[in-house]
């Protein structure tokens, strides 16, 4: 399939539509981050597994709709699972719609969350070298995001300074649902490491934090857990305003990914509002709260909202700021955004190509 | 309209698929029962490949708690968002409030007795001749 064939508006067809995916999911396995393990911890995963925060022993807390969460047309015919075929990939997604980039989020194994600190910090270790082995070596247009064990903030940041500077990864990943807010102290040198290297840090939604992922405790299903990432994405959000992180570290930028971005304008004005009557209780704050999230956050559009009036997502975008929006497949995942047909239709070409490509240019340093 | 022959029809088993191309078009052709369907292999909300989703049933609950499987195999599933369209109609059973163009267009013309979604993937009228597929276009 040719440009041409994609775009017939002579303008897109003369003018190359540029696409980076910000929310790759690549599937690396245990073999795969078994070399870069001590032996120490190999065994204890061989003799007694993970260790979750959250109480289930094997399996997702929620079942997801489809195999591996995963467009069934995405099992590569080399027989491994969704995501995990450099080739098939290529075919099916950086090849098919000639991407520029694709940033990269691993989802598991990575150690993320997990009880074990240690073993949490020795599989972040391992998933980022294999990540350069499996992925960012071989395939030049894939960038990798850092894994960090975030609940360990101290060597979260060591991991962080030992790959900065590498052009293989172009972000910290953290994962929404933390065991506390994202805004606390203990995740400070994270945010302090990756703004001092220039790297934003996304977090990504799921991630089980050992807490129920609502305040009524565990949704009965799996449509309820989706809708929640809204909810738990704004309180990580506020969190990191109010506790002033973005005061303490002027250079950070964080991505929220896959959260959704309606919610956004109304957080925002819904802190501002009680800001301006409550500043006594926050004075570290300097400013209202939408100035700093105008400023440091951006979000991923998929899975966009689908009003049933498409103007209206129009308007929340030019709320938010078209300058703040990254495009995002979600490759290989069941809820894949395609780049010529998700976004709305009533995009200036200007906004559509910022959207595609050159927010995600800017913000990641490419060239 | 043109038509084009597009298989055999022993191909295409009871409870099986088949991608076809008919003067271009991409058309995924349907067997249940012995009786054939064929609906445009294009998700009208992504453009995801029909003919690789999942034939499904559908889940009918008149009361929460209580639920019914019925039409089993006769309703397809896109790979990728799981919108589901009835094989016998190409209609939409995921989402009412878009496309309504569309729901004009194709809808008022059958008369299914459930409760059905709006919208249309493409049908084409498919004929037994002589064992091929005849594809209307």
């Amino acid at each position: 399939m040719t440009r041409e064939s994609l775009h017939p508006d002579p303008e897109r067809a003369t003018n190359r539509l540029c696409v980076i995916d910000c929310d790759i999911h690549p599937k690396t396995s245990m073999e795969d981050l078994k070399p870069f393990m001590a032996r120490h911890w190999w065994d204890t995963l061989d003799t007694f597994g993970a260790r979750p925060r959250h109480g289930f022993a094997s399996g997702f807390p929620y079942p997801k709709a489809q195999p591996q969460a995963a467009r069934r047309d995405s099992w590569p015919p080399s027989g491994g699972l969704p995501g995990s075929d450099l080739k098939f990939m290529r075919d099916q997604l950086l090849d098919f719609y000639d991407l520029d980039y694709g940033i990269m989020n691993f989802l598991s194994p990575t150690g993320q969350g997990f009880q074990n600190s240690d073993l949490s910090v020795a599989m972040a270790y391992a998933a980022n070298e294999a990540a350069r082995v499996r992925w960012t070596g071989p395939e030049k247009r894939l960038k990798a995001s850092i894994v960090v064990p975030y609940e360990d903030g101290e060597e979260s940041a060591k991991e962080i300074t030992r790959l900065a500077g590498m052009p293989d990864y172009v972000q910290v990943q953290m994962l929404s649902r933390t065991s506390e807010l994202a805004g606390k102290k203990r995740y400070w040198p994270i945010y302090e490491a990756a703004s001092a290297h220039g790297l934003p840090v996304s977090f990504h939604v799921f991630g089980y934090s050992g807490w129920p992922s609502t305040s009524g405790g565990w949704a009965s299903y799996y449509i309820e857990e989706m809708a929640e990432h809204c909810t738990s994405c704004q309180s990580l959000l506020a969190s990191l305003v109010i506790e002033g992180v973005f005061e303490r570290f002027p250079r950070l930028k964080v991505v929220l990914i896959e959260a959704g971005f309606a919610w956004l304008p109304a957080l925002a004005y819904r802190l501002d509002r009680n800001w301006l009557r409550l500043r006594a209780e926050t004075p570290h704050l300097k400013r209202r709260p939408s100035e700093y999230i105008r400023e440091h956050v951006f979000v991923t559009t998929q899975p966009m909202e689908e009003p049933e009036k498409p103007e209206h997502l129009m308007d929340v975008l030019d709320w938010i700021g078209f300058d703040r929006i990254l495009f995002a497949t979600d490759y290989p995942h069941w809820d894949f955004d395609d780049p010529r047909h998700a976004l709305p239709a009533a995009l200036t070409p200007s906004q559509r190509r910022m959207i595609l490509s050159e927010n995600a240019r800017k913000l990641y340093g490419f060239p | 309209m043109a038509r084009h022959v597009v298989a055999a029809s022993s191909e295409i088993a009871p409870g099986d698929r088949k991608l076809v191309d008919a003067g271009g078009r991409a058309i995924v052709i349907f067997n249940l029962g012995g009786e054939f369907f064929a609906l445009a292999n294009r998700c009208p909300h992504q453009a995801g490949e029909l003919h690789k989703g999942k034939l499904c049933g559908l889940v009918r609950s008149p009361e929460p708690g209580v639920y019914e499987y019925t039409r089993e195999g006769e309703m397809i599933r896109c790979p990728w968002h799981s919108w589901e369209f009835d094989v016998r109609t190409g209609k939409s059973w995921c989402d009412p409030a878009r496309i309504r163009t569309r729901r004009y267009d194709v809808k008022v013309e059958h008369g299914a007795d459930l409760v059905e979604g709006p919208y249309v993937a493409e049908t084409f009228k498919v004929a037994i001749e002589n064992d091929y597929l005849v594809i209307d276009v």
